[in-house]
């Protein structure tokens, strides 16, 4: 099967994500290739080769910044020449366009965000978490070619290969409708999470329990944090906010209040040393990602802990 | 300005998710539907354009149960409401299929959609009308506004990056949750939407384009539960607490 694989890069650097492409792209393969696809930036397409059978490097009008329709202009043009099978694509902020706009120009089957794909006697059989991460279903495809756009950091087992690079010269057949028109840089934050040792985080579930959580954190030396609904809801500012589109965060220990675990969410704390939960629904997936967990309702079990710290005055190292 | 919004009658991921004994699908009797979280900022941002510029906001949802969803929308500030009976279930390209057919009948300026539904989490039926529609679309935007005869979207990037971009009229936007704060749905609103229109719009849908093989849970369990009586909780949970050092 030839399978492609989209890289992405943003400010002159690959998205890590692009090689963990290829790496799926090498374990669903079979007798075929695996060929990586970098548009608007030549010098990168070096290190695509180590993980890739074939790397096509296009350049052309107008590549150099990300724009959807250009980009899948570009890339038809490739495929019509070069037929895939399966294309990957990162479930990214550039997956989430280019992969249904080319999906669509070529009347094919897409799934979003899978975490597993096997390979069939005709087709696919691709996996990927519904409910935010509550279930997951087995999904079967069996037209070719396919789109699918894949979970980050999932397929880290790295291939040593030496493909070929072939540069391409194509331009979009037509001006993008849609036009760039500047990147914004995060925003200066006051508090940087980052930096904290330890964390308390509210979600959904513990929007009520702010002023608990918040002596809790004040307690423990720690810092609040909070996932997306809770700042969606103003009650934190997005420098708190922990996910994909929020900071990344490695602390001593992570205490997840009412947060359900989306990946958006676990994404940016997963790595945390020791990751404590506590949520009322047995079915929440952060108890997939947590060392520990509590299945209780954080506006009980909260004040407990903050009494019991209070009686034996703890002294934060920090 | 003619707006139009995307909405799904969706089951909430906070109700009971019990697999039904084919293993391909849940147990409808646990389930509590609801508009889709993500659609509701789209009705909201769709009613502020039409607040802002005039014109007339349509719904159009994809089910043959969505009646509640639309008369919500109606209730909050929509004008008329299209309903396609018809069940896509996870199939986002069939669900893009009957919306397209809606939108081919209808004159728009701007179509909103919610960034991802909540059941599903596919984040695609919105792109792939746009895709077959053949018109300029952004995912993911946290700002909206439209001026002289384009939306100026701003997307949400990876690690509190964004990006801007120019989207000329017609174009669709799918809406990032937090983008406003929908508003109530108010007596009067419920009062109102029950004069408005809701009509259905019968489509033939193609084939399937995947098929569910099976609904699991999650395999992996990592978390140590800690049980007991809440102050034992309390206890152990100031225990691990101390482990790494941050308390003296």
């Amino acid at each position: 099967m030839r399978v492609f694989a989209i890289a992405e890069h943003r400010l002159g650097e690959l998205n890590p994500t692009s090689f963990e492409l290829l790496n799926l792209a090498n374990k669903i393969k079979g007798d075929g290739t695996s060929e990586a696809v970098i548009i608007g930036d030549e010098t990168l397409s070096n290190s695509l080769a180590s993980h890739a059978d074939t790397v096509w490097s296009i350049s052309g009008d107008q590549l150099e910044n990300y724009n959807p329709e250009s980009h899948a202009d570009v890339l038809l043009q490739l495929f019509k020449r070069e037929p895939p099978d399966t294309v990957l694509l990162g479930n990214t902020s550039q997956g989430y366009e280019l992969a249904p706009l080319i999906a669509a120009k070529l009347h094919c089957p897409i799934v979003t965000d899978i975490v597993e794909a096997s390979p069939e006697q005709k087709g696919l059989t691709v996996s990927r978490y519904i409910y935010q991460g509550k279930l997951m279903v087995d999904l079967k495809i069996s037209r070719t070619p396919c789109i699918l756009t894949v979970r980050q950091g999932i397929f880290k087992n790295e291939a040593k290969l030496s493909g070929k690079i072939i540069k391409l010269k194509l331009n979009p057949t037509k001006p993008p409708k849609r036009r760039f028109l500047k990147l914004i840089e995060p925003e200066k934050c006051e508090v940087d999470i980052c930096k904290a040792d330890a964390i308390v985080a509210i979600g959904r579930g513990a929007t009520a329990s702010l002023q608990l959580a918040t002596k809790l954190a004040a307690l423990i030396g720690g810092t609040l944090a909070g996932s997306r609904p809770v700042i969606d809801s103003g009650l934190l500012t997005k420098d708190r906010q922990v996910g994909i589109s929020g900071k990344t965060v490695k602390p001593k220990i992570y205490i997840a209040l009412g947060i359900s675990g989306a990946f958006q969410h676990t994404i940016g704390m997963k790595d945390s040393e020791l990751i404590i939960a506590v949520n009322k629904d047995p079915q929440a997936p952060i108890f997939n990602v947590a060392h520990y967990g509590a299945i209780a309702d954080v506006q009980e079990i909260l004040p407990k802990i903050i009494n019991k710290l209070e009686e034996h005055p703890p002294t934060p190292t920090t | 300005m003619r707006i139009f919004v995307l909405v799904k009658h969706s089951p909430s991921p906070e109700s009971l998710l019990r697999v039904s004994a084919d293993g391909k699908s849940l147990d409808p009797t646990c389930l509590t539907y609801d508009i889709n979280e993500w659609d509701r900022y789209a009705v909201e941002e769709a009613v502020r354009l039409k607040e802002k510029h005039g014109g007339e906001v349509v719904a159009v949802s994809v089910g043959t149960n969505c009646d509640a969803t639309l008369r919500k929308c109606l209730a909050m500030g929509v004008d008329r409401a299209i309903k396609v009976p018809a069940e896509p279930g996870f199939d986002a390209s069939m669900a893009a299929e009957a919306v397209v057919d809606v939108l081919k009948c209808e004159a728009f300026d701007i179509v909103l959609s919610g960034f991802m539904s909540q059941d599903a989490n596919n984040a695609l039926v919105g792109a792939l009308a746009a895709a077959k529609l053949d018109i300029p679309f952004a995912t993911a935007v946290t700002e909206l506004s439209v001026e002289g005869g384009e939306a100026r979207a701003v997307r949400e990037l990876e690690g509190g990056y964004r990006e801007e971009v120019a989207l000329p009229l017609p174009c669709l936007v799918t809406v990032q949750s937090g983008i406003n704060e929908p508003r109530y749905v108010s007596i009067m609103g419920i009062k109102a939407a029950k004069a408005k229109e809701l009509k259905d719009h019968p489509v033939k849908l193609g084939d399937a384009t995947v098929s569910t093989e099976r609904i699991y849970a999650p395999p992996t369990r990592r978390a140590e539960i800690i049980s007991g009586a809440p102050l034992e909780v309390a206890e152990k949970l100031i225990e691990l607490i101390r482990s790494k050092g941050v308390l003296r």
